[in-house]
C-alpha cells in the first residue's frame, strides 16, 4: 500500500470527526501560536533595539574619565594623541560635554532637549548631515564661539523650519544658530534624536564651568575590531592612571550584543514555557489516538484479515496522528501570525513606538516540524498498540 | 496434484487460566481445488479454530497446515498477512464491512493492500459488485443496505482479489431464511464457476448445500465425506451416545 494512499485514508478519518479532531489539535494550535508570537515579539524587540542603536551609531566607543583624585587627569589633547597613535583601530575623536540648563527660545522653553558640546568632527563621526547653514568648525571650537547647530525638531517646532541666524538660550547663555541638522529619526518627537542642540565643546565647557572634559566619543576604524579598539583605549588610559577604576570605555556594539543576548535569553525561556503546551498537546493526541484504536479495534481486525500488515496499520495510525498535529501546527502558525499583527497594533497604540512583531520564517518552519514530530512521537504508542492487535480477537470485538 | 488445503495432525491448545483447552485435536484433512466443503460442528467443536487456521489468522500449536503446498505454521505475521491477502477471501457472519467507506471502497480494500493501482482497483471492484447485483449502489454506505445486500458486498469483497479459497464463516447466521438461501445460492454459483469454497456452520440444513461435509466434535473430525450420506447429518447427541456405547462395548 502506497504512502499517499495511507495519507488520504488518514485525512478521511480525521475529517470524519471534525469536532474531536479540532479539540485534539487545540493543544498544538495554542502551543504553536504561542511560540510564534513569542519569537515574533523577540524579533521585534531585537530589531527595535538594533534600530535605536543604529541611530546612535554602533561604531563608537564612549569613554568616561573619572580621574584619580586631582593629581592625575587627561586633557582632550592626550585623548587626541591616543587616537592618533592607534589609527589602525581608532578613527576620530570628539569630546562630549553634556550641558544641563533650561533651553529657551524666545519665551518658550523646551525641557527635553539634549544639549551637547562636541568637536567639529562629531557630525561626520555620527553620520549626521547638515541640512541648512553650516556645521561646527575648528575655529568655533578654538575660539569658543557662542554658536550652535540644532536638530530638525527644534527648527520645525520653534522656528518654522528657518532658524539659521536666530538665537537660542541655554541656561541663560545666548547662542547663535548657524546650522540645522538633517532629520535623523523617522518621526520628529519631543526628546527624540532630533530634539537636540550641538555647540562647540570648548564653549560648553566654559559655559557650564566643568573644568576638565570627562566624556569622549571615539569612532572605530573597523567595526569588526570593536573589542580590540576598546582594548587599546583602555590600555592607553591604564598607562596614564595605573588604575582601571579611573575610566570606563563602553563600546556601543558590545552593549548591543549584550542587549541582544539578554533578549535572546528571555525569548528562549518563554519559548520553552510555550513549548510545554506543545508537549501537553502531544499527550492529548496520544490520548485520543488510544481511544480511537479501541473504538476501531474491529476495523483493524477486518483490515488485518483482508491482508493489512502490521507495518501498514502502524503507518496508518502514525500518519493519522502526525496529520492531526501538523494540521494543528498550520492552524497555529496562522493564529500566530494573526496574534503578531494584533501585537504590532497594540504595541503601536500603547507604547507609541514603531516596533513590528514579525515571526521569523525559521521559527515558523520549526513550529511546523516540531508539531509534526510530536504527532509522530505521541502517535507511535497507540499505533503500535493497533498494529499488534490479534486479528481474531479484533474481529470478535464489539 | 497436491491438495489446496492440507491439515496433518493439526492441534491447537489454548491456555485458559490453569486449564489447557484442546480446540483442535490431531485434525487431518485435505481439501482439493474446486471443492465445496462444509465444516460443521456445535459451538466448542473446534470449527472456529479450524476456520482461523485455514484463514491464516492463527497458526497450529503442532502439526502442519499446508496451503497450496506452503507451510503456514512456519510463517511470520507479515507473510501471514500477505497470504491472507493473496489466497483467501473471507465472508463473515457479521459482514464486517467498514462503515465509513462506500461499497466501492469497501470492496477495494483487499486490492489496496495488494498494491493494485487505483484505476485498476476501481474497475475490478465495480465488476465484483455488479456480479453480486449491487452495481447500482456503488456509492452507498453499508448502513444504507439490508443484511442480505451487505452480505453480498462482503461476497464481492471476498471475490475481488481472485483468491484460491473462499472462506465463509456462518454466512447466513444473521440473515432470515429467504435471504440466507440467496446467499447460499451465490456461494453455489461461485463453486460452479470453479472456486474452492469452504463453509463453516453449525447448521446441518445449510451444510448439506455443500458437496462434502467435515463434521467436528470436541476438536476431532468425526465425519468426512459426501453430504448426501445419512451419517453426515447425524445429531451430535446421538453420535455422542453412539460413542459411549462403542466405548462400553
Amino acid at each position: 500500500m502506497r504512502l499517499h494512499e495511507t495519507f488520504l485514508l488518514a485525512l478521511k478519518n480525521i475529517l470524519s470527526n471534525k469536532m474531536r479532531t479540532f479539540l485534539t489539535m487545540l493543544g498544538i494550535i495554542i502551543g504553536v501560536a504561542a511560540v510564534i508570537l513569542i519569537v515574533g515579539l523577540g524579533n521585534g524587540m531585537t530589531n527595535y533595539v538594533e534600530d535605536s542603536f543604529a541611530e546612535l551609531g554602533t561604531n563608537t566607543l564612549s569613554v568616561m574619565v573619572m580621574g584619580r583624585g586631582t593629581s592625575r587627569s587627561v586633557s582632550e589633547n592626550d585623548m587626541y594623541e591616543i587616537v592618533a597613535e592607534n589609527s589602525q583601530y581608532l578613527d576620530k575623536l570628539s569630546p562630549t560635554v553634556t550641558m544641563n540648563g533650561q533651553v529657551k527660545i524666545g519665551t518658550d522653553s523646551s525641557d527635553y532637549t539634549s544639549v551637547s558640546g562636541v568637536s567639529e568632527d562629531y557630525f561626520s563621526m555620527m553620520g549626521y548631515e547638515i541640512a541648512q547653514g553650516r556645521g561646527l568648525q575648528y575655529v568655533d571650537v578654538a575660539d569658543r564661539k557662542n554658536v550652535c547647530v540644532v536638530g530638525n525638531f527644534i527648527a520645525q517646532t520653534y522656528y518654522a523650519g528657518d532658524p539659521v541666524g536666530q538665537s537660542i538660550r541655554v541656561g541663560g547663555n545666548k547662542l547663535t544658530i548657524v546650522g540645522v541638522m538633517a532629520q535623523v529619526a523617522d518621526t520628529l518627537e519631543e526628546g527624540g534624536t532630533d530634539d537636540c542642540i550641538y555647540l562647540p565643546y570648548s564653549t560648553a565647557s566654559r559655559l557650564s564651568r566643568t573644568g576638565n572634559i570627562t566624556s569622549y566619543t571615539i569612532t572605530i576604524a573597523d567595526e569588526d575590531y570593536a573589542s580590540e579598539a576598546k582594548q587599546v583605549v583602555e590600555d592607553a588610559l591604564y598607562d596614564i592612571f595605573n588604575d582601571d577604576s579611573a575610566y570606563t570605555v563602553i563600546s556601543m556594539s558590545e552593549i548591543l550584543d549584550m542587549m541582544d543576548s539578554m533578549i535572546n535569553v528571555v525569548v528562549t525561556i518563554l519559548t520553552v514555557i510555550a513549548a510545554v503546551s506543545l508537549v501537553v498537546g502531544g499527550v492529548g493526541i496520544m490520548n485520543i489516538m488510544l481511544v480511537s484504536v479501541t473504538e476501531r479495534t474491529r476495523e483493524i481486525g477486518i483490515r488485518k484479515a483482508l491482508g493489512a500488515k502490521e507495518r501498514t496499520i502502524l503507518q496508518q495510525f502514525v500518519i493519522e496522528a502526525a496529520t492531526t498535529s501538523a494540521m494543528g501546527g498550520v492552524i497555529g502558525i496562522l493564529g500566530g501570525y494573526g496574534l503578531c499583527s494584533v501585537a504590532t497594533m497594540l504595541v503601536a497604540a500603547l507604547l507609541d513606538s514603531g516596533m513590528v512583531v514579525a515571526p521569523a520564517v525559521s521559527s515558523v518552519a520549526m513550529a511546523f516540524g516540531v508539531s509534526t514530530a510530536i504527532g509522530v512521537a505521541f502517535g507511535y504508542l497507540p499505533a503500535k498498540k493497533a498494529a499488534v492487535l490479534n486479528p481474531i480477537d479484533a474481529l470478535r470485538y464489539d | 496434484m497436491s491438495a489446496l488445503i492440507e491439515f496433518q495432525n493439526v492441534c491447537k491448545y489454548y491456555q485458559m487460566g490453569d486449564e489447557t483447552v484442546i480446540a483442535a485435536d490431531h485434525i487431518s484433512m485435505k481439501i482439493n481445488r474446486g471443492e465445496f466443503v462444509a465444516i460443521v460442528g456445535q459451538s466448542g467443536s473446534g470449527k472456529s479454530t479450524c476456520m482461523n487456521i485455514i484463514g491464516c489468522l492463527d497458526v497450529p500449536t503442532s502439526g502442519t497446515y499446508l496451503l497450496d503446498g506452503r507451510d503456514v505454521g512456519q510463517m511470520n505475521k507479515n507473510e501471514l498477512a500477505e497470504i491472507r491477502n493473496e489466497m483467501l477471501g473471507f465472508i463473515f457472519q457479521q459482514y464486517n464491512l467498514l462503515p465509513k467507506l462506500n461499497l466501492l471502497e469497501n470492496v477495494e480494500v483487499p486490492l489496496m493492500y495488494a498494491g493494485v493501482p487505483r484505476s485498476e482497483r476501481r474497475k475490478r471492484a465495480k465488476k465484483a459488485l455488479e456480479l453480486v447485483g449491487l452495481g447500482d449502489k456503488l456509492r452507498n454506505r453499508p448502513s444504507q443496505l439490508s443484511g442480505g445486500q451487505q452480505q453480498r458486498v462482503s461476497i464481492a469483497r471476498a471475490l475481488v482479489g481472485n483468491p484460491a479459497v473462499i472462506l465463509a464463516d456462518e454466512p447466513t447466521g444473521a440473515l432470515d431464511s429467504h435471504t440466507g438461501r440467496e446467499v447460499l445460492a451465490m456461494l453455489q454459483q461461485l463453486h460452479d464457476a470453479g472456486n474452492t469454497v469452504v463453509l463453516i456452520t453449525h447448521d446441518n440444513s445449510i451444510a448439506v448445500q455443500a458437496q462434502r461435509i467435515i463434521r467436528l466434535e470436541d476438536g476431532r473430525v468425526v465425519y468426512d465425506g459426501d453430504s448426501s450420506a445419512p451419517e453426515a447429518v447425524v445429531q451430535p447427541r446421538i453420535a455422542a451416545e453412539r460413542r459411549k456405547t462403542n466405548a462400553s462395548a
